[in-house]
């Protein structure tokens, strides 16, 4: 038996903005993603050219080299609009949170292996910096970049990097019993220590890059693509040997969000690649750029951790990112002989 | 040695200014280059105080918690008919207007608090700036899905950022926000952050928000509500802002000063919008602009001011034009939509006596004298079968870009307008805080995309009325013309139908 709750049927007029139904071809209901990002950015006539840059409109397709004749082919597999986003970061939050709580209330890091830990603070910790340039380069391609659908998404990433930073932030705390000690220490080794230096002058390279879409290969795919999976890879296993689980627990939602964010940067590159051949080239160029600085700046670090299989796991990381790119169509398969 | 506790402050540093660092393989000013060309001089980046210590993890727990709470209101209100909740259709202009005027801009402001958060050489006001931009990205975003329910059955909403981009009335917002983010990163702060989002945020996004909780809107006041606190914060870092420029150098006084004085008067302009919106929109009204302006700008910003006094600052310029023209304003700014109704995405209509009435009482110095009779021979007009609409072009102020319908202070049956010259080109501006912002730059102005100049330059879709409308995406006969006899006014009445005594529209 059902129970049969009457309700006045109203017959709506329209099923979304016109703006989608175009899209669509036809007047049918739309997600909350698709109204919240489908042409939300102005296009046309604005009224003043920017100060700083009177080169361009406030919002312009020529910031980049790469050219598409729709800026709204870059769906987001998430479909995260703010909504979505911010509960699914609550979640992830709250997992890091529950793991460092274990961590924490059992005394765990005083288990793992000193030498280990301290190799471990010596690796994490100046990652923290990296990731507060990741959120520059990610505000900028929100900035800058065309449509809604890539700025809101960069945003986002912007978001999460800042996030990222302040959880490796705690963790630092935490291996300095609650001072700012090993963070402090990390910092000079990242101003300081040779180790780091070629990375550090890749990212503030970085900071002086203007197309955006170059930056999204530089940061989100080539050094996201050499650092996360030796983080949360290569580095990681090194440490079971030395009892460094309970560090595993903390650091495993760096591995789970870079799945996640993958998803994203995935469908765009992808999207990119498909448009034209001219756009393919010059994904390549950058790609084969900034992936050979990638390389030469993790390498010291890669034996830093792992010592002679250090270079061993910066090659696979490589190899993994060129077929990665190579699956998206944004790379020819030959380029992995050269 | 037992380690001293972090304070709050600390680990709040630790986790946000603790990450950056003076760059070496670049010069600092290759990577933030927008950051001296407007004169302000920082000399201490670290006296920024944070004022909200928000984390990210707060951030996104408190965050996600308000949208859950928010999206079920959402889904209620779609689920139960809620349209029906409302007033009166009339209402529903209001929501029009927000979310054709003031939506799109919530997304532009998205993306310049990000380009704050990238170009501004302080990382304390680079977290702050980010945290603005996902928040104003979520007030476009909610208010999409909150009015998404009321497109469905209502007109003028479908395609509004088609008409963001094109609408006569509505380069009013655009060229407002389009002027802020093309300046510098000091003076979008001052403008947007400051004089928009602290000294008027109380005349401009409450407004609609009160409008909505008089009016039955369950979906938008449920919005304002939750967007309240992130407001909370923007007008902190707003007021915050304003005073680390001013302590960090004497020199950025006069800089700073020059920029309230423009932005209260750009502000004040657009302004002339909401106050019609208040005054003659809402079927059910929360204050008159009159009142609104008294409250919140004479009184709240008088202190304002009085507190700033001690850092150099005085009242902006022009504030006792605003103060004359309290009783006109918004009765001239319905006039001009009374009169291009045909070409406006929205409705207007005959004002009956009881709304007349409330106007005599709210503006008993002006309304009766100057604009009820206008009222009334419109109303015949209509009666006979003439609804008045101009055909004519108006003239746009160059700046504001408001048809050039205010009249002088002090003389209401004179419109005000002044003349400049640039390049051998004269340019019309509807007043001297128009003309005194056009002079001081007008290599900027003489730019503005001027919908009229547009279509007569034929940029428009054509030299007719109806294809400009095609062209904006107006559906003719039901986004445009009056209330009275429109397809909503129709719909409304049938929905009425044995629930209330509908209440008769004076023109039919």
């Amino acid at each position: 038996m059902n129970i049969d709750l009457k309700a006045e049927a109203i017959t709506p007029r329209r099923h979304t903005f016109s703006h989608i139904a175009r899209r669509f071809g036809v007047d049918k209901p739309a997600s909350r993603y698709e109204e919240a990002t489908f042409d939300v950015q102005p296009m046309v006539n604005f009224h003043y050219r920017p100060t700083y840059s009177p080169q361009f409109e406030l919002y312009d397709a020529r910031r980049t080299r790469i050219v598409m004749n729709d800026w709204y082919v870059f769906r987001d597999p998430r479909q995260f609009y703010y909504a979505s986003y911010n509960i699914s970061r609550a979640a992830m939050q709250q997992s890091f949170d529950d793991a460092v709580n274990f961590v924490e209330k059992r005394d765990l890091i005083a288990s793992v292996d000193p030498a280990w830990r301290d190799l471990f603070a010596a690796w994490l910790l100046p990652l923290r910096h990296v990731e507060w340039a990741a959120n520059m380069n990610c505000q900028l391609i929100a900035d800058w970049g065309f449509g809604t659908q890539i700025t809101s998404a960069a945003a986002f990433c912007g978001a999460d990097r800042l996030g990222i930073a302040q959880v490796i932030s705690r963790i630092g705390l935490l291996l300095g019993q609650g001072t700012e000690s090993a963070l402090k220490d990390a910092k000079t080794q990242w101003l300081e220590a040779d180790v780091w230096q070629p990375l550090r002058r890749l990212v503030e390279d970085q900071l002086v890059v203007h197309d955006w879409f170059e930056l999204y290969v530089a940061q989100l795919i080539v050094l996201d693509g050499y650092i996360y999976p030796l983080a949360t890879g290569a580095f990681d296993r090194a440490g079971a040997a030395h009892n460094g689980a309970p560090l595993s627990m903390m650091t495993g939602f760096l591995g789970d969000w870079y799945a996640d964010n993958s998803r994203w940067t995935d469908a765009v590159i992808k999207a990119a690649a498909a448009e034209s051949d001219a756009n393919r080239i010059i994904l390549g160029e950058w790609f084969e750029r900034w992936s050979a600085r990638a390389e030469e700046a993790v390498r010291p670090i890669g034996a830093m951790v792992l010592g002679a299989e250090g270079d061993a796991a910066v090659d696979a990381a490589g190899a993994r990112l060129r077929e990665r790119m190579i699956a998206l169509n944004a790379l020819e398969a030959r380029e992995m002989a050269a | 040695m037992t380690p001293r506790k972090m304070s709050l402050k600390q680990k709040y540093g630790a986790y946000t200014r603790g990450l950056d660092w003076k760059p070496t393989y670049q010069r600092e000013d290759d990577v933030f280059p927008f950051a001296k060309y407007e004169g302000i001089k920082i000399h201490d980046w670290d006296a920024w105080e944070d004022p909200f210590k928000l984390t990210m993890d707060a951030y996104w727990k408190f965050q996600a918690e308000k949208e859950r709470k928010l999206y079920a209101v959402i889904d209620s209100m779609a689920q139960n008919n809620g349209q029906l909740g409302i007033t009166d259709a009339r209402y529903l202009n209001a929501v029009k207007l927000f979310i054709q005027g003031v939506t799109p801009l919530e997304y532009q402001a998205h993306r310049h608090f990000a380009h704050l958060a990238r170009h501004l050489p302080g990382a304390g006001l680079r977290v702050a700036a980010q945290m603005q931009s996902i928040d104003e990205l979520r007030h476009c975003q909610t208010q999409i899905h909150t009015i998404s329910h009321y497109n469905k059955y209502f007109d003028g909403i479908h395609d509004f950022t088609h008409m963001h981009d094109r609408l006569w009335y509505l380069s009013v917002p655009k060229s407002f926000f389009d002027d802020a983010t093309s300046a510098g990163p000091f003076e979008f702060l001052t403008s947007i952050s400051f004089a928009f989002e602290y000294v008027l945020t109380n005349l401009l996004f409450v407004p609609f928000m009160s409008g909505a909780a008089y009016n039955g809107d369950m979906a938008t006041v449920t919005f304002g509500f939750s967007a309240q606190s992130d407001e909370s914060r923007h007008m902190t870092l707003g007021l915050e802002a304003v005073r680390f420029l001013l302590e960090q150098d004497e020199a950025n006084v006069p800089i700073v000063q020059g920029w309230i004085d423009k932005w209260f008067w750009r502000g004040y302009r657009l302004l002339s919008l909401v106050g019609m919106m208040m005054d003659y929109m809402l079927p059910k009204k929360v204050m008159s602009w009159g009142e609104a302006w008294e409250t919140y700008y004479e009184q709240a910003g008088g202190a304002l001011f009085a507190d700033l006094a001690r850092y150099g600052i005085r009242e902006p310029k022009y504030a006792d034009v605003a103060k004359a023209e309290k009783g006109h304003m918004t009765h001239q700014a319905w006039g001009i939509f009374y009169n291009y109704t045909h070409a406006a995405a929205m409705h207007t209509w005959d004002i009956d006596e009881a709304h007349m009435a409330w106007l005599r009482e709210k503006y008993p110095d002006t309304f009766a004298q100057h604009y009820e009779p206008r009222y009334r021979k419109w109303r015949e007009q209509a009666e006979e079968g003439k609804r008045f609409y101009n055909n004519g072009l108006p003239q746009l102020c160059q700046v504001c870009q408001i048809p050039m319908a205010f009249t002088e202070v002090g003389d209401p049956n004179t419109i005000s307008f002044r003349v400049s010259e640039h390049g051998g080109d004269r340019f019309h501006t509807c007043s001297d805080g128009c003309k005194d912002i056009f002079d001081h730059e007008p290599e900027k102005y003489a730019q503005a995309w001027l919908p009229v100049h547009q279509i007569f330059q034929g940029a428009c879709g054509g030299a007719t009325l109806p294809e400009v409308l095609d062209w904006y995406h107006i559906n003719q006969g039901a986004d445009n013309m009056d209330y009275a006899g429109s397809p909503e006014e129709e719909q409304w009445n049938r929905w009425m139908e044995g629930r209330r005594p509908v209440v008769p529209v004076a023109a039919e």
